[in-house]
């Protein structure tokens, strides 16, 4: 068997394997329910046959100086292939009828995924492996198409199938902006319809297309020769059209939607603290959750108008810097034990002690105090009232009165005359604040004197004593400074709730703010923002996700690792770390006289 | 007064008595020499003068100042800087970065960027690098970077541990070339090395470390012509 012919085998195999395995894990027959285009196609056929063209597509490029023939033949090869591990388990499911004891996924409904929905099974298994070789051909077609083409096809085929799949969001969005016909004849219950889904694709793809044959070069070449005084109105344009936009997008989004950016919001903030301590300074904190709990606890403790609080309640606004405070402090007490402690040492320790707090606010000693597993209830939520309010009432109300011609509003007073923060459209303004805060502190950190100290402490800490740098200071400084931001985020979660228990408080919430930050980029303060819409985002968007959620998050950062181990937004220095190995390693002797 | 007085100092690893009792003095504007074998105890003497280690017993006389008391970071704006031996540049950040931060403790912002292009004319390679990762650079380039770089902090006095270590024969030349003109600016070097032919070309004096304790010590002249030197260090029969 020749080379080539193993390998094409190899890519097919390997393809049905991860096919049958998304089978055999329930992914498929759960993605079998959210349309993409309407009664047609779903997430899970874009999944199944999406693999059989990825396979057409990898057996035939590894071949490139051969005939067309050949290349077509080792596509449509590669693509049957993929078909065969699932027809080898749809001929399983005939001789072993006990087979969903043992792999309880394997039910009737993905079978009949399996063979196209034909009652005789075989026929439909046989059938698919022919679909699976036609769609690796469409692979082989996909790779002779010359760069020009292909990336605005793909860019557009991306960007309409995330339309299709984040369409409950667009409905969401246009339902209260059109007829009831309109929105029909462009969505289903789930999904684009048909023709608005071709529509929008060769929409798209010209689009994409025109702007990489010229317009792209024309917008820049338009960008560079405006003057410095246009350059300057541009940019005031472009950011007031942003803050307008984050003004008004709760109104955009609804309530559930806003609930959605909420909980990003919340993991941005804990993303740009944690960012602090191991992006700048590289201390390896895994028990960031301890800094949420204590913002949130101390919230409610003093907030809270249960048997917990105070006998006079503060008010939220009065509570969060402590709150802040009391976190910075925790990050300042758990700094000092830990100092001597690096790298693998110094994450053992900081995991611990994520799990002392969860065990503490659990444990019946702190009962009295904390609620233990009962938690704290009745904390209010956040909201101006008195003079402060009726001053905003007479900025806002006004602009509500304009924006509500157009189905959109802001921030409103309610029939008392006091602003609060209840629902998730008015919480998202508290979330967006502390984030701009948060973010604007972040950048400034980071290009700062302090900021250079941990990037050198971060490289090399002896090196780095050596330079004149007291990294003890230092480290404790980024600890302190990077439970802050956490702080912050409990104190607007308790508020946010309305109660809080325990349960909130789980080392899962560490991890999923880490690989946030790694998927975004560490280091890169953008990063964290692109890292949370990434992994708190879409999983909240797509429910069908949530079963999934840690199996996607292993998936991602494997996958990050492999194809992206600098984020998807990384910060300059770990950019070029990443990606200059390799040049200039050959330094020629020097020649130079000093 | 010398510069830098190394009284009688004492240093252990846990139980094992690194420095038994080393003494030794720099006077301004010398070049002095430390040599000796593998495990003499040449770069625990380096690492007691910078702080990096507590001696137990004896002093650290510098500027007529006892640093002993000090934390390592602390000895950088009194004046001493030193170039870590196997050269610990940030490998991750490009050459100017690493010039950068080795005048960290600075603040005449304006005076920073000059001294840093005369870091890069007085190793032009380094010029030709400016925004190249550190650690892609060759060996010997590092080691220029590493030596400019505590030149960045303006000290009085500047110690280097095994400069030559792991560098081609040409590239040895080039950096004790380097050291020479250095010191002919003004500058109080303490050199550590095994090189102890290279070394003594250099210095004014040295010192001979063994078994942590000074067994000898003379004009570098005189130590090349001692025969227990040339027979152990030297190569020499």
């Amino acid at each position: 068997m020749n080379e080539e012919l193993r390998g094409t085998i190899k890519t097919g195999l390997i393809a049905g394997v991860v096919t049958l395995s998304l089978g055999m894990i329930g992914i498929l027959v759960a993605f079998n329910k959210r349309f993409i285009v309407t009664d047609a196609v779903t997430l899970a056929d874009l999944l199944l046959f999406g693999m059989a063209v990825i396979a057409g597509y990898l057996g035939a490029s590894s071949l490139k100086e051969h005939s067309m023939g050949r290349r077509l033949l080792h596509g449509g090869l590669a693509g049957m292939l993929a078909a065969v591990p699932t027809f080898l388990l749809i001929l399983l499911t005939l001789v072993w009828e006990g087979i969903r004891d043992s792999f309880i996924n394997v039910e009737p409904a993905l079978v009949s995924l399996l063979t196209l929905d034909n009652e005789n099974v075989v026929v439909g298994g046989i059938l698919l492996i022919v679909v699976f070789g036609v769609l690796g051909l469409v692979g082989v077609g996909y790779a002779q198409l010359p760069v020009r083409f292909r990336r605005p096809i793909s860019m557009s085929l991306a960007w309409t199938i995330g339309s299709g799949v984040m369409s409950d969001i667009l409905i969401g969005i246009l339902r209260p902006r059109m007829s009831n016909d309109t929105l029909r004849s462009l969505f289903g219950s789930t999904g684009l319809q048909p023709v608005p889904f071709v529509v929008l694709f060769v929409l798209l793809t010209a689009v994409f297309f025109w702007w990489q044959q010229g317009g792209q070069t024309r917008y820049q070449t338009l960008r560079q020769n405006f003057t410095p005084r246009q350059q300057k109105s541009s940019r005031r344009v472009s950011i007031s059209l942003l803050v307008i936009f984050l003004l008004i997008l709760p109104s955009l989004l609804g309530v559930y939607l806003s609930e959605i950016f909420n909980e990003i919001g919340r993991f941005v903030l804990m993303g740009l603290g944690l960012n602090i301590a191991i992006g700048l300074a590289g201390l390896l904190d895994l028990g960031y959750v301890t800094n949420f709990a204590v913002g949130a606890y101390i919230m409610a403790l003093l907030t809270s108008s249960s048997q917990f609080g105070p006998e006079n309640p503060w008010s939220f606004w009065l509570a969060v810097p402590i709150c802040v405070v009391a976190a910075m402090f925790t990050g300042f007490i758990l700094a000092l034990p830990v100092l001597k402690m690096r790298g693998d040492y110094l994450a053992i320790a900081t995991l611990g002690f994520g799990e002392i707090i969860r065990v503490l606010a659990r444990s019946d000693a702190l009962k009295p105090v904390i609620g233990g597993a009962q938690g704290i209830l009745q904390i209010p939520a956040a909201q101006i009232g008195g003079f402060m309010a009726q001053v905003m009432g007479y900025i806002l109300n006004p602009i509500n009165n304009l924006l509500s011609r157009f189905e959109l509003g802001i921030l409103a007073t309610n029939s008392n005359g006091d602003i609060v923060f209840g629902n998730p459209p008015q919480l998202y303004y508290l979330f967006i604040l502390a984030s701009l805060l948060m973010l604007f502190i972040s950048r400034r950190l980071n290009n700062s004197r302090t900021g250079r100290r941990w990037m050198a402490i971060r490289e090399d800490e002896d090196v780095a004593a050596a330079m004149g740098i007291n990294t003890t200071n230092a480290k404790v400084l980024a600890f302190t400074l990077s439970a802050a931001s956490g702080g912050l985020a409990g104190a607007i979660f308790a508020a946010k709730l309305g109660s809080i228990f325990p349960s909130s408080f789980e080392l899962l919430i560490s991890i999923n703010v880490l690989a946030l930050i790694i998927v975004g980029g560490l280091g890169s303060i953008p990063g964290v923002i692109v890292g949370a819409f990434a992994l708190v985002g879409i999983p909240q968007l797509l429910s069908e996700f949530a079963e999934f959620r840690l199996l996607l998050y292993g998936i991602a950062l494997i996958g990050m690792m492999l194809v992206r181990p600098e984020g998807l937004w990384p910060s300059e220095v770990h950019r070029r770390e990443i990606h200059s190995h390799g040049e200039d390693e050959t330094a020629v002797p020097v020649s130079v006289k000093p | 007064m010398p510069l830098l007085e190394v009284n009688d100092v004492h240093a252990y690893y846990g139980n094992i008595h690194a420095l038994k009792g080393v003494s030794l003095t720099v006077e301004k504007g010398e070049i002095v020499t430390l040599i000796g074998g593998n495990g003499a105890g040449k770069t625990t003497t380096l690492r007691t003068i910078t702080g990096l280690m507590k001696p137990r017993d004896g002093h650290v006389i510098f500027d007529n100042e006892d640093v002993s008391k000090y934390p390592a970071h602390a000895w950088v704006s009194r004046g001493i800087a030193m170039v870590p031996e196997g050269r610990g540049v940030f490998a991750k950040l490009s050459v100017e970065e690493n010039l950068e931060l080795g005048a960290f403790h600075r603040n005449d912002k304006e005076n920073i960027k000059d001294d840093i292009e005369k870091s890069y004319e007085m190793f032009p390679r380094l010029g030709e690098r400016r925004t190249q990762l550190a650690g892609t650079m060759s060996g010997g380039e590092q080691q220029m970077l590493a030596v400019t770089r505590a030149l960045m902090s303006k000290p009085r006095l500047l110690l280097m541990d095994e400069p030559s270590m792991g560098l081609a024969p040409v590239l040895v030349d080039v950096i004790f070339e380097a050291i020479e003109r250095i010191n002919q600016e003004g500058m109080t070097v303490l050199l550590v090395e095994q090189n102890a032919h290279m070394a003594l070309q250099i210095a004014n004096r040295g010192y001979v470390l063994q078994t942590g304790q000074i067994v000898l010590t003379d004009k570098a002249d005189v130590l090349q012509k001692d025969p227990t030197v040339q027979k152990a260090y030297l190569g020499i029969e």
